[in-house]
């Protein structure tokens, strides 16, 4: 089907429609918004990692000349405390509640203890300094080792493991286990097995824009936010969940996004911008510093994974085991799961078995980080089939290719695969240049296989026709990363119009139905599909008003090339989109079309990347020399922006290879929370990223499309930690490469 | 019949076994035979994981439509990022 | 005490008022609405809020705005002239070389600035040039070379 078909505008790099706002300053982010009675707000946070809540002193900050409003916890509802102690301590409302704003106790250094609103930024500033707080510090728990030790210091004292019957109170939130086969067995069928143990660290999406928002409410309960999130309708539910809001009461309107990668779909400040509003009576303006961004929203934390790998001699996986503990943060729900899933996925597997524990520490609750859990999994299989690769003396890719997962192979997290692009991918890198490319001294070449499922998840879009003929699109999706283009492009195709003529509006959430978040790769495919889906309830319309201006039944029109068509032998001229439009008052009324849907049929995305370094053996510094990711987008509806995902996924990961990690002290505090010291890639740290879009359509999407966000993030953690061995002989297990640990490695001091 | 595989975890549960072959039209029919089965186990599944019919997930299957032949497989449930 | 401000911002002379430690950043986004500039940090790590101050390129956050008394302040929202976009502009939307966007404003003010130092510059220059300005979604390869085919559109060079 999509194979043969041809397209117009899928496939072409227009300009996106957003674009000229963003070029010239115009466009209005989380912090962009301002009111004529607006406060502003700022949140005191924890300077401890774990301690009890002993007395909040509130007086001196509400005496301040300029202060209107202070709150703490007791001014949000405890509304879960009930459903938490029902299910073993665990319950992710009540969660998130406590997270917003601490109750009783502070579980991580930079936990929000009480917010103020002043009619300054520097006032509220002030205010805080006014709060006293007595504290009395507890033990606490900083590491996987120490936080599953049978003796641990609780970060919880009340929480229970789940999926293991019987279990007391603990650390680990959560035990999950998956798999098919009997390892053992499968072991015993191996020529060669390779057992290793990879660590990493706590890293942060790393966006640029801070968290923001704006909270007006009125006397009778309505509640009017501006936020920049992945999803508006996230922050309207979780928001009015946490103050037990009637939804139809909170109205939230999209900001642009500045950047999320997973970190914004949950909420902070939200709630608390509200409480202060209602507490003022006026708009609250609330914007997070950079230092509170570290210390207090995203990161992915850190992993210990042990992973064994069994192969015949012919390069046959014969069985592969893998205990994967994740670091959760201070209330667990890491993306331990998905490492399960995904640690094994990309190839068949005879006998598979993959357990995960989630981990509950004294950091930051952990939230989603793009391909949440997949890179740091990745980075444990990609690196030691690096090694069997060797020990077999077979090449790397090849190796992977004779194990790589195809139509019916049995995945490791389960179902069978359905059309899939890995052994594609990877043949498309065997393939490019790159890989044969000649290397110099020091330097090394590394390749690694990435996977990610994608999401489907809950879609609206509205399609409104014009009386000019141009299209007005509604999404319900923030755009990230150039949706409205994927969107816009998609709707010109379906009724043979123009691309300029096709605007993308992204709609607050009492103008456009239900909406899932931006994330999970999910936008191009699954509101793509509604959008398509909206475009031919349009185009049927437009059918049908033909056959009222020509008295013809409906069945015989026909839309083809952007006009209405008489089948058959017909005098009849072609009616145009423009020409339907302007007449559809008089043929029965405006033209819109809907849709909204849970998609279904997601195409899961497999990605391959090669990466080159070099490594100065003084000073242990790696440089990426060249680099080039592969995947497999099914269809790329602006493959510019395909491109640029996975280029920027590609440096995302470079700096968790090389760079990025938190640093905290003895005491639990984070040491390093700014850009200065947290540090992400830069210009001259990268060359260019050459990419390669294969399309292996995805037979269940009407254009063929695969998520394409999340998967550039996978390959590249084992793709530059392959190459470093190239370079030097040594196989590191501990991220990140920083120069002072490849260094001690070239001596010989921590080869792991 | 469908072939339904259960998580690692809940094989315990389910006299020890991960496959079974169950009758129903959809998955919430598939849950309802296993709790008869296996007392606590649907409700147990229901409340937790996804499923995927014949390779495809569903996040919230529970009205998904199963064909006599079908492989279901129950699993963690996973967003992104 | 309050200050007040005589400065030429984007070519239009403007007075206003500024407390004494307040930032240029936040005089330019809270006093005079001018939000084109952005702020990733405020400690000059990111540069998301780079503008020109008498044509030498620094981040808002790290002046104040007393400093600007009599100068010539440029931002994001003045490069596009009588709404003709700068080759900069129309490069990186012809090139993708923005994602969310929010770094765009400090990286045309900065890109800008190097070519009118070096109209010529190489890859590596760009890339240095720019190593102030962070950008976490794009990976850099589009705006680099949005960059160097801005520079030749300004030579005259490219068609």
């Amino acid at each position: 089907m999509s194979e043969e078909k041809k397209f117009r505008w899928v496939g072409t790099r227009p300009i996106r429609p957003d674009g000229i706002d963003k070029v010239t300053g115009r466009a209005n982010y989380g912090a962009d918004f301002a009111l004529p009675d607006m406060l502003w707000g700022k949140v005191l946070r924890s300077p401890h990692a774990h301690a009890r809540i002993q007395s909040i002193d509130l007086e001196r900050a509400k005496a301040l000349a300029g202060v209107h409003a202070v709150m703490t916890a007791e001014d949000l509802p405890d509304l879960f405390a009930e459903a938490a102690k029902s299910n073993g301590g665990h319950d992710g409302f009540n969660d998130l509640a406590h997270n917003v704003m601490a109750r009783g106790r502070v579980l991580y250094h930079g936990h929000a203890i009480a917010a103020v609103a002043a009619t300054s930024s520097a006032i509220a500033s002030q205010a805080l300094e006014l709060i006293d707080v007595e504290y009395e510090p507890l033990p606490h728990v900083l590491d996987i080792a120490s936080a599953i030790a049978s003796d641990a210091t609780l970060v919880h004292e009340d929480r229970v493991t789940q999926g293991v019957e019987g279990a007391g109170l603990s650390n680990v939130a959560n035990r999950v286990q998956l798999g098919h086969g009997d390892p053992a067995e499968g072991f015993d069928l191996a020529d060669e097995v390779i057992e290793r143990e990879f660590t990493t660290r706590p890293v942060h999406q790393g966006y640029i824009e801070p968290h923001a928002c704006l909270a007006q409410t009125t006397p009778d309960g309505r509640v009017t936010l501006w936020s920049s999130s992945q999803g508006h309708f996230m922050v309207r539910d979780y928001t009015a969940k946490l103050l037990d809001i009637d939804l139809s009461l909170v109205k939230v309107i999209p900001a642009e996004i500045g950047g999320g990668f997973g970190g914004k779909t949950t909420v902070y400040l939200e709630p608390l911008a509200v409480v202060l509003s209602r507490k003022s009576g006026r708009s609250v303006k609330m914007v997070m510093s950079r230092e509170e961004v570290f210390r207090a929203s995203g990161p992915t934390l850190g992993t210990r994974i042990k992973l064994k790998l069994g192969a015949t001699s012919e390069g046959v996986f014969t069985a592969g085991e893998a205990t994967l503990h994740y670091e959760g943060g201070a209330f667990g729900g890491s993306s331990v799961m998905a490492g399960c899933m995904t640690i094994f996925a990309p190839y068949a597997f005879p006998h598979v078995r993959s357990t995960g524990y989630d981990v509950m520490v004294n950091k930051p609750k952990g939230a989603a980080y793009r391909a949440p859990g997949a890179p740091m999994a990745a980075f444990a299989l990609e690196t030691v089939i690096d090694e069997m690769a060797e020990r077999l003396e077979v090449d790397p890719v090849d190796l992977r290719l004779r194990n790589a997962a195809k139509e019916g192979t049995l995945a490791s997290f389960g179902p069978r695969y359905r059309r899939v692009g890995c052994v594609e991918t990877l043949e498309a890198l065997r393939d490019h240049p790159h890989y044969s490319a000649p290397l110099g001294p020091h330097q090394g070449r590394g390749v690694a296989v990435g996977f990610w499922f994608n999401a489907g998840l809950q879609s609206s879009a509205g399609v409104n026709l014009n009386p000019d003929g141009t299209v007005t699109v509604l999404s319900g999706n923030p755009d990230i990363g150039g949706s409205r283009a994927s969107l816009a492009l998609m709707t010109a195709e379906e009724f043979g119009i123009e691309y300029e003529r096709v605007e993308v509006v992204i709609a607050d959430t009492q103008s456009i139905g239900y909406t899932d978040v931006t994330g999970g790769s999910r936008v191009t495919f699954a509101t793509g599909m509604a959008v398509i889906e909206a475009a031919a309830d349009v185009r049927r319309q437009l059918c049908e008003r033909a056959a009222v201006v020509w008295e013809v039944d409906a069945e015989r029109v026909v839309w083809e090339d952007g006009e209405a068509r008489l089948k058959g032998e017909s005098d009849q001229a072609p009616l145009t989109l423009a020409e339907l439009a302007q007449n559809a008052g008089r043929t029965g009324g405006p033209i819109s079309g809907r849709a909204a849907l849970t998609a279904r049929g997601v195409g899961m995305g497999f990605g391959a990347h090669i990466c080159d370094v070099e490594v100065d053996p003084e000073t242990g510094r790696v440089e990426v020399i060249r680099y080039t990711a592969v995947q497999d987008a099914g269809r790329a509806i602006h493959p510019s922006y395909v491109e640029g995902q996975m280029q920027g996924g590609a440096v995302q990961g470079i700096g968790w290879a090389l760079n990025e990690e938190y640093v905290f002290d003895s005491d639990g505090k984070l040491e390093n929370p700014g850009f200065l010291d947290y540090r992400i890639p830069v210009a001259s740290d990268v060359p260019m990223i050459d990419t390669v879009i294969v399309e292996v359509p995805n037979p269940k999407h009407p254009y063929g499309v695969r998520g394409v966000g999340e998967v550039p993030i996978v390959a590249p953690i084992p793709a530059v930690v392959n190459a470093v061995y190239a370079a030097t002989g040594v196989r590191f297990r501990d991220l990140p490469l920083s120069p002072p640990k490849v260094l001690a490695g070239l001596d010989g001091e921590s080869a792991a | 019949m469908a072939r339904v595989v259960l998580p690692q975890a809940l094989a315990p549960r389910a006299g020890g076994l991960l496959e079974h072959e169950v009758e129903g039209r959809n998955v919430r029919a598939l849950l309802a035979a296993l709790d008869a089965r296996f007392p606590g186990l649907g409700a147990e599944l229901e409340g937790r994981v996804a499923v995927a019919i014949d390779g495809e997930i569903y996040n919230d299957p529970l009205l998904e439509a199963v064909e006599p032949d079908s492989e279901v497989h129950f699993l963690p449930r996973v967003g992104g990022g | 005490m309050k200050r007040h401000i005589t400065a030429t911002i984007d070519g239009e002379a403007r007075e206003f008022l500024c407390d004494e430690d307040q930032t240029l950043l936040d005089a330019l986004r809270d006093v005079l609405l001018k939000t084109g500039t952005k702020e990733g940090c405020g400690t000059g790590d990111c540069g998301a809020c780079s503008v020109t101050v008498d044509g030498r390129l620094v981040c808002a956050c790290l002046v104040l705005a007393a400093e600007v008394e009599g100068a010539r302040v440029e931002t994001v929202e003045g490069i596009a002239q009588e709404g003709v976009l700068h080759p900069l502009q129309r490069r990186f939307l012809e090139q993708a070389a923005l994602q969310c966007g929010v770094c765009t404003p400090g990286f045309l003010v900065a890109a800008k600035s190097l070519l009118e130092k070096n109209p010529d510059p190489s890859e590596k220059e760009v890339r240095f040039w720019l190593a102030g300005n962070l950008c976490r979604c794009t990976g850099y390869d589009k705006i680099i070379r949005s960059v160097l085919d801005a520079a030749a559109d300004l030579r005259g060079e490219s068609g």
